[in-house]
């Protein structure tokens, strides 16, 4: 066995105690990496009904298959726990050199659990661990932590990954983040925070082999190759923000929190915008080779000074979802959210729907702390990130996210609350994209695009995005599930149009690397595996039918203009493709998972446990 | 040959994005495993968007050779790579600290000091520069990149005069 060293290393903070856990071939083969093994170890570490902030959530970090190596846009790692946001599986990835770290440490995983008396810095250096007094680090920016923690440990080789204040103070969407990448969604900060992990800082010095490094640098200089091609040219020229026009143009721009759909300032928030006037230079994670993630600085103005690296959805979120339409606000909120270790998107929403309330007198002025809290406000939406990161005043509520936040207000607010199981919705308004649609509705770690991936059809025209019919369902299915080998191997998803044949290649580099075979079938079957074992979390949790559903605002409020004018998802749409989804996967009518598949997948030590017996035909039209 | 300085592994700070797929391919090129502590290059990333990679400049009067006490450096006649001799090298580190670039490595395995020896051994030359996918790297003297900037600014400068007309 190659690349991997088969051993996951548990640490309870709450008495200080560690323990490693050897893991076979066999079980490696069949949750891979990333999200896969992080869901498993999830899985097996949390008890049902846990409280997401209590000591008995884990925290599970896994490791890429390739962290370390130079197969490209492989060095990255999974992190899952019961999500404080959702309460459902909160799996998240982050490109790093911190995965790479913690496998040169020898580990393939890493479960806290517990909860520390005292802050704490957990210090993995090598097989030793040892526990550091955090206090100096309290209210530290996510950035200045990792160094200050290099500095102080002496070794500029230490990778961190860190929580600034929206995880310190529990705010229910916070962030990990390593070297300015983030474990970003579903609030894995807030979980470390709740543990009272300042950082997690690891040192290895074991050298990573795999089965045949020849093979590996011959399959690597192919995707180099590939990866400067045709297929990444909009990740590797305008980076993400490309997007904007082009969502515009659909008519599917989130704008004002949803509410409309094209953007008056599109142009002046645009990617090429951004290119011509912004764009410093682009940056790469550990061993990628396209490099996506474009850093914008602001060089005048009342922004001068701030600086970041603007992706697609943090812009969205902070720009045209809160009627910002000029660029140096959005890089200054973003960094802001970064710094602080709060989910950019998330905040984003929660801030515009607090926009929303405050004009629609929902929220008064004095309930926002005196803030004018207009769209376009962009002074105002910065001061209320930092009270949101602290829970002060009105931050308190919106800390908890629109899921709860609206239901705390009532008023009608509940209906345009972006949410979906909790997790705010990302930038696309999918009453113009109904495979979409249905896809954010199944998702399990609520509403997310990177896991659904059903956004290409709609996108790309393979099938009339403004219809819902049946055989969607199998489409959300195969795109989910392709996802899903992604987030188990892991891979960066931008490399999905680089490859020949993705499953035989992909397939044959893990075995390359691993030097445990594996066929394209074995890899097709480990993204279904994954769906259903995340599927498997949830059904634990208590989920039930009635949580895979969209806001109101999807459901009943026409578009006010654009291609898609006039057009939403009726909730017999979203009912019959999310039928048809749950009759694709071969579960039965309510959603849940017949023993004959969990059996089926290699899952039979849980089928007692999740399974239902007789399979009902799931119906077809309600 | 009049040649100012010797050929040597130059990289491009506007190009670099930071990946380190130069350890990568270094570390796995000399110890067939992958550990950028073995790496004979490494990248510096001063945060967020200051990054290059330094590896050994070959300087012409080279400091790791005059420290090292036991004259187990010597400099490659066929391409001015600094030589290491494993025999007489006892891993004291004066080679490291002459460094002003922080080039040399210390394996703590072999116990020898380790210097970029630019890839005189692979068919293809320096792995680093064949897996920079950004062709950041490259192998030249400074003579020849002062050569290449001269024709780069001469050639913008008329483009942007006959593009103003």
């Amino acid at each position: 066995m190659y690349s991997y060293t088969g051993k996951i290393l548990h640490i309870d903070v709450t008495n200080q105690k560690t323990h490693v856990q050897e893991v076979s071939a066999d079980w490696l083969k069949k949750y891979v990496g990333g999200v896969g093994m992080a869901t498993r170890l999830a899985y097996d570490n949390i008890p049902a009904g846990s409280d997401p902030l209590g000591p008995d959530n884990a925290l599970c970090f896994a490791c890429s298959v390739f962290a370390g190596t130079t197969m490209p846009v492989g060095t990255k790692h999974g992190v899952a726990s019961k999500s404080p946001l959702t309460g459902f599986i909160g799996d998240s990835l982050s490109g790093s050199h911190f995965s790479e770290m913690f496998r040169h440490a020898g580990w393939d995983g890493m479960v806290f659990k517990g909860q520390s008396p005292n802050w704490v810095v957990v210090f993995i250096d090598d097989d030793q661990v040892q526990f550091l007094d955090a206090t100096r680090f309290l209210g530290m920016g996510t950035t200045e932590t990792q160094q200050a923690i290099r500095e102080w440990l002496g070794d500029e080789n230490i990778r961190v990954s860190s929580i600034g204040s929206g995880g310190e103070n529990l705010v229910r969407y916070a962030t990990i983040d390593n070297d300015g990448r983030q474990v970003g969604r579903t609030g894995n900060g807030t979980v470390m925070g709740s543990k009272r992990i300042k950082a997690i800082a690891v040192r290895g010095t074991h050298p990573i082999t795999v089965a045949d490094p020849q093979a590996l640098m011959a399959e690597t200089l192919k995707l180099i190759k590939t990866s400067q091609g045709p297929s990444t040219q909009k990740y590797r020229v305008l980076g993400t923000p490309t997007n904007v026009l082009n969502m515009n143009k659909m008519g599917t721009l989130p704008t004002r929190n949803f509410s409309e759909t094209v953007f008056e300032h599109a142009e002046e928030v645009s990617g090429e915008y951004m290119h011509d006037h912004y764009t410093q230079k682009a940056v790469g994670c550990s061993g990628c080779s396209i490099a996506c993630e474009q850093w914008a600085a602001v060089k005048e103005g009342k922004y001068k000074g701030a600086i970041a690296g603007l992706d697609y959805e943090s812009l969205f979120a902070l720009g045209p979802n809160c009627g910002i339409g000029e660029l140096p606000p959005i890089i200054y909120l973003s960094r802001l959210c970064d710094d602080l270790g709060i989910d950019t998107m998330s905040t984003g929403v929660v801030v515009s729907w607090a926009m929303e309330c405050y004009e629609r007198g929902i929220l008064s002025k004095e309930e926002c702390d005196g803030l004018e809290l207009n769209f376009g406000n962009d002074e105002a939406a910065g001061v209320l990130i930092e009270k949101i990161a602290k829970r002060e005043g009105i931050g308190a509520l919106l800390a908890e996210g629109t899921k709860r936040a609206s239901a705390q207000v009532g008023k009608g607010s509940e209906h345009f609350a972006m949410q979906s199981k909790g997790l705010e919705m990302p930038g696309y308004d999918v009453r113009g994209m109904k495979t979409f649609a249905a896809g954010l509705a199944v998702g399990t770690r609520g509403s997310c695009h990177n896991r659904s991936l059903a956004y290409e059809l709609d996108v790309k025209g393979t099938v009339d995005r403004f219809k819902a019919e049946p055989g969607r369902g199998k489409l959300m299915k195969e795109k989910e599930e392709f996802a899903a080998v992604f987030d188990a191997m892991v891979l960066c998803k931008f490399l999905r149009n680089c490859f020949d044949d993705f499953w035989k290649d992909a397939s044959r580099i893990y075995t390359i690397t691993t030097g445990i075979e594996m066929t394209p079938e074995e890899l097709e079957q480990l993204g279904e595996r994954v769906c259903n074992l995340k599927k498997a979390f949830n059904i634990r949790e208590g989920w039930t039918k009635a949580d895979d559903w969209l806001p109101g605002r999807v459901l009943g409020d026409p578009m006010p203009s654009g291609p898609g004018k006039g057009i939403f998802v009726t909730p017999e749409e979203l009912r019959m493709m999310i039928d048809d989804y749950y009759a694709a996967r071969g579960w039965t009518s309510d959603g849940l998972i017949p023993r004959s598949k969990l059996v089926e997948l290699g899952l039979e030590d849980i089928a007692d446990e999740i399974g239902v017996d007789e399979p009902k035909p799931a119906a077809k039209e309600a | 040959m009049a040649q100012i300085g010797y050929q040597h592994i130059i990289c491009d700070p506007t190009k670099c994005i930071g990946c380190r797929m130069c350890e990568y391919a270094c570390s796995a090129t000399k110890t067939n495993a992958f550990d950028p502590n073995l790496s004979r290059i490494r990248v510096v990333r001063i945060e967020p968007i200051t990054m290059t990679a330094i590896s050994c400049r070959l300087c012409a009067d080279a400091p790791c050779i005059i420290a090292c006490p036991r004259d187990a450096l010597t400099r490659s006649e066929e391409n001015g790579a600094i030589l290491v001799d494993e025999d007489k090298c006892d891993g004291c580190g004066w080679c490291v600290e002459a460094c002003d670039f922080g080039a040399v490595v210390l394996n703590p395995v072999t116990r020898n000091a380790e210097i970029c020896n630019l890839c005189v051994d692979q068919e293809e030359g320096p792995q680093c520069v064949r897996f920079c996918p950004k062709e950041a790297l490259s192998l030249a003297t400074p003579e020849v990149l002062r050569q290449q900037a001269r024709r780069e600014v001469v050639a913008r400068l008329f483009e942007e005069l006959l593009n103003e007309k």
